[in-house]
């Protein structure tokens, strides 16, 4: 089954056709209406209007987060904001957070990309979806919520949290298809069996799962406990949200929606294209976006393009599961941190040195963060209450910058390990 | 059926057409639209083989049409129904419909006769005015000689310059309805139009052209939904809308 079958399923040589047209409409808007474009083309003597072949690509500059930082909030957009129908952003505030618009053909395209990848799963209009992504700023829930709406299945967008009532609601309202994080899905599948809730009187039999990284394992240990097929699929805010790629059926690697997106994988040190089948940073350039337009974007998701074409009949080429990062970035609760907007908080909160540790682990199924700050020795002697102070200021202010809870733990000086060279400030305790 | 890729062109030094590239699926509507002097009828024009392109290719059912000459084009299959209809005035209705077959008379003769008979089934008053001068008809009429005429090379893509210009709205109504019949009965047709909206009322996909670029591409319902394209070419103040 397909949502858009003579697009997903269109010859090699056709899309390519489709891709040089949008491509060189792409570059045309991108370095006639945004700045930072027109100023970095005009900088590197580039002219897009010479670029007649999608290998011409590659002699352009990538684009990365800092880029998108530096223009904080508006100014990559290349349509002026009333045009805009919706603005969605990363977590952390002023100067760390992304913002992305979209106006309504932006909203439009995505619905239908996410339509695909619903339908790709086995999903159709009959099913009831429980979307438990978090809904607001985060792409994931309303991203998957209209691409629902679109394909016309019934939409329950309970958002994320309170699993008594997520598992109420899945029993009464006889959910399908389940949309969550794959730790969050395991964590329900934990409940239920705790609670001795008969998974075979569940209606559900689909899960799509994204937002943070997970394994084969977690696939076959959610698919037995919950009954449920689950796919993969993958997405970013600064490109768009859910739907840039999902599995079909087949469950071997993600689709990827190249009709609308360039997808290239390059060797992160040489930023050269790595070779057929190897792994490599996956940069992304936008084909169809016309709110805010991504040219090279450097994902810093490594991953590797399957060779093999898809029994499922699709010609878009696939990607594999998500296999690392090639920054620091963290993903919590499937809420993207990296480590620097913590540091930020820390060396603003006064009485603190720049010494801390942040450990992730996960507690039962659910990702932990605690952050260890070394404080001067006075604090410890005689101030308990200024200590609690302390504490309190820094959790606060970091869950405003996270939009998560972290705990915050004071050690004495000269406590935690020192690093010759460069600090490893992150010790991650997951296994997946 | 049709592809065009990094097509330029240019008069002397002047580049009008920059690097163009677009495709045409069978029995599509494409229509282009775009200010005055963005470069589409040169597109047309060069497509036809009336202009020579400087670089880029145009492929035809895998013919590269760069390398024929415009006469041999129309045999290929590409027929140029020119902005301004420019029927030939001294001869009549019938005399014009038969020049445009000039070709396909030499192959077979029948399937010209069947042709005639569905280009006069889509304009009835092309029938009614047959024997009369070409030049004595009124402005709509000229416009349906003319896409007759072209029609009755049995064309594989059908390119119109402007059809809708100076016509009364009535007439414009029904030139895009028989536009719509011409592609329900297999053809495919690229359409040049200021009248932008009206295009892509009647289009599957369409492109925006701007100095000599494509702007924007894509459904014709997502080009009318663009604001981009309202502001230029539909005549529309977004924010009055408001």
């Amino acid at each position: 089954m397909y949502w858009e079958e003579e697009k997903e399923c269109m010859s090699r040589d056709d899309l390519e056709q489709l891709q040089l047209e949008r491509l060189q409409s792409t570059l045309f808007r991108a370095g006639t209406n945004v700045p930072f474009y027109r100023k970095k083309f005009l900088d590197q003597k580039i002219d897009f209007e010479e670029f007649g072949s999608l290998d011409d690509l590659r002699r352009l500059p990538f684009t990365t987060k800092d880029d998108l930082r530096g223009n904080y909030p508006y100014g990559l957009f290349a349509v002026p904001l009333r045009e805009v129908v919706r603005i969605h952003a990363s977590s952390g505030t002023t100067g760390k957070a992304t913002v992305v618009g979209y106006t309504r053909n932006d909203i439009n395209t995505w619905s239908h990309l996410v339509a695909r990848i619903l339908v790709a799963a086995g999903l159709t209009k009959d099913d009831v979806i429980q979307i438990a992504f978090g809904y607001g700023m985060f792409t994931g829930g309303f991203g998957l919520h209209y691409g629902a709406e679109r394909l016309g299945a019934s939409v329950i967008p309970i958002s994320s949290g309170n699993t008594k009532r997520q598992v109420q609601i899945m029993q009464d309202f006889k959910t399908t298809a389940l949309v969550c994080t794959p730790s969050y899905a395991l964590l329900l599948a934990d409940y239920m069996y705790e609670n001795n809730i008969e998974i075979n009187a569940l209606s559900l039999k689909f899960g799509l799962f994204g937002g943070e990284p997970w394994s084969e394992a977690m696939r076959s240990e959610i698919q037995s406990k919950l009954h449920v097929l689950a796919t993969d699929n993958y997405g970013l805010s600064e490109v768009m949200g859910p739907g840039v790629a999902g599995e079909c059926r087949e469950r071997n690697g993600l689709h990827m929606a190249e009709d609308h997106f360039l997808f290239e994988l390059i060797d992160p040190k040489t930023l050269e294209p790595v070779g057929p089948g190897e792994v490599g940073e996956l940069v992304i350039t936008t084909l169809t976006k016309e709110a805010f337009p991504l040219i090279r974007y450097r994902t810093r998701d490594l991953t590797r393009f399957p060779p093999e074409s898809c029994p499922c009949g699709r010609t878009m080429r696939r990607m594999s599961r998500v296999l690392g990062r090639t920054d620091d970035m963290l993903i919590i609760k499937g809420v993207n941190v990296y480590p620097s907007q913590i540091e930020e908080v820390l060396l603003d909160a006064e009485g603190t040195q720049p010494h801390y540790q942040i450990v992730v682990e996960r507690e039962g199924r659910l990702d932990k963060v605690t952050v260890m700050v070394e404080v001067m020795e006075a604090i410890f002697f005689d101030q308990m209450k200024k200590q609690r102070e302390l504490v309190e200021h820094i959790k606060s202010r970091l869950a405003t910058e996270l939009g998560i809870t972290v705990e915050v733990k004071l050690v004495e000086e000269k406590t935690l390990e020192r690093f010759e060279g460069k600090a490893t400030r992150v010790i991650d305790k997951r296994t997946l | 059926m049709l592809r065009i890729r990094n097509l330029e062109v240019g008069y002397g030094k002047l580049k009008v057409l920059k690097r163009i590239s677009l495709h045409v699926a069978p029995g599509e509507i494409i229509t282009i639209i775009g200010a005055n002097g963005a470069g589409k009828t040169t597109l047309l024009h060069t497509i036809a083989g009336l202009l020579r392109a400087s670089g880029g290719e145009v492929v035809l059912r895998d013919q590269n049409l760069r390398e024929y000459p415009a006469r041999k084009i129309v045999g290929l299959g590409v027929s140029l129904v020119p902005e301004g209809r420019q029927v030939f005035a001294t001869m009549t209705v019938m005399e014009n419909l038969q020049m445009g077959a000039y070709l396909p008379m030499r192959r077979d003769k029948n399937r010209v006769r069947e042709q005639l008979a569905w280009i006069i089934e889509l304009f009835p008053v092309l029938h009614e005015r047959a024997g009369q001068l070409a030049g004595t008809l009124s402005g709509g009429e000229q416009q349906m000689l003319a896409m007759g005429r072209a029609l009755m090379a049995q064309p594989a893509l059908i390119m119109m310059d402007e059809p809708s210009t100076g016509l009364a709205p009535l007439i414009v109504k029904n030139i895009f309805k028989v536009i719509v019949k011409m592609r329900e009965a297999g053809n495919t047709v690229l359409l040049v139009e200021q009248n932008a909206k009206a295009a892509l009322h009647i289009a599957d996909r369409g492109y925006v052209m701007e100095t000599g670029h494509i702007l924007a591409q894509g459904a014709a319902a997502d080009l009318l939904a663009n604001q981009d394209v309202q502001r230029a070419y539909l005549g529309r103040d977004v924010d009055a809308q408001t």
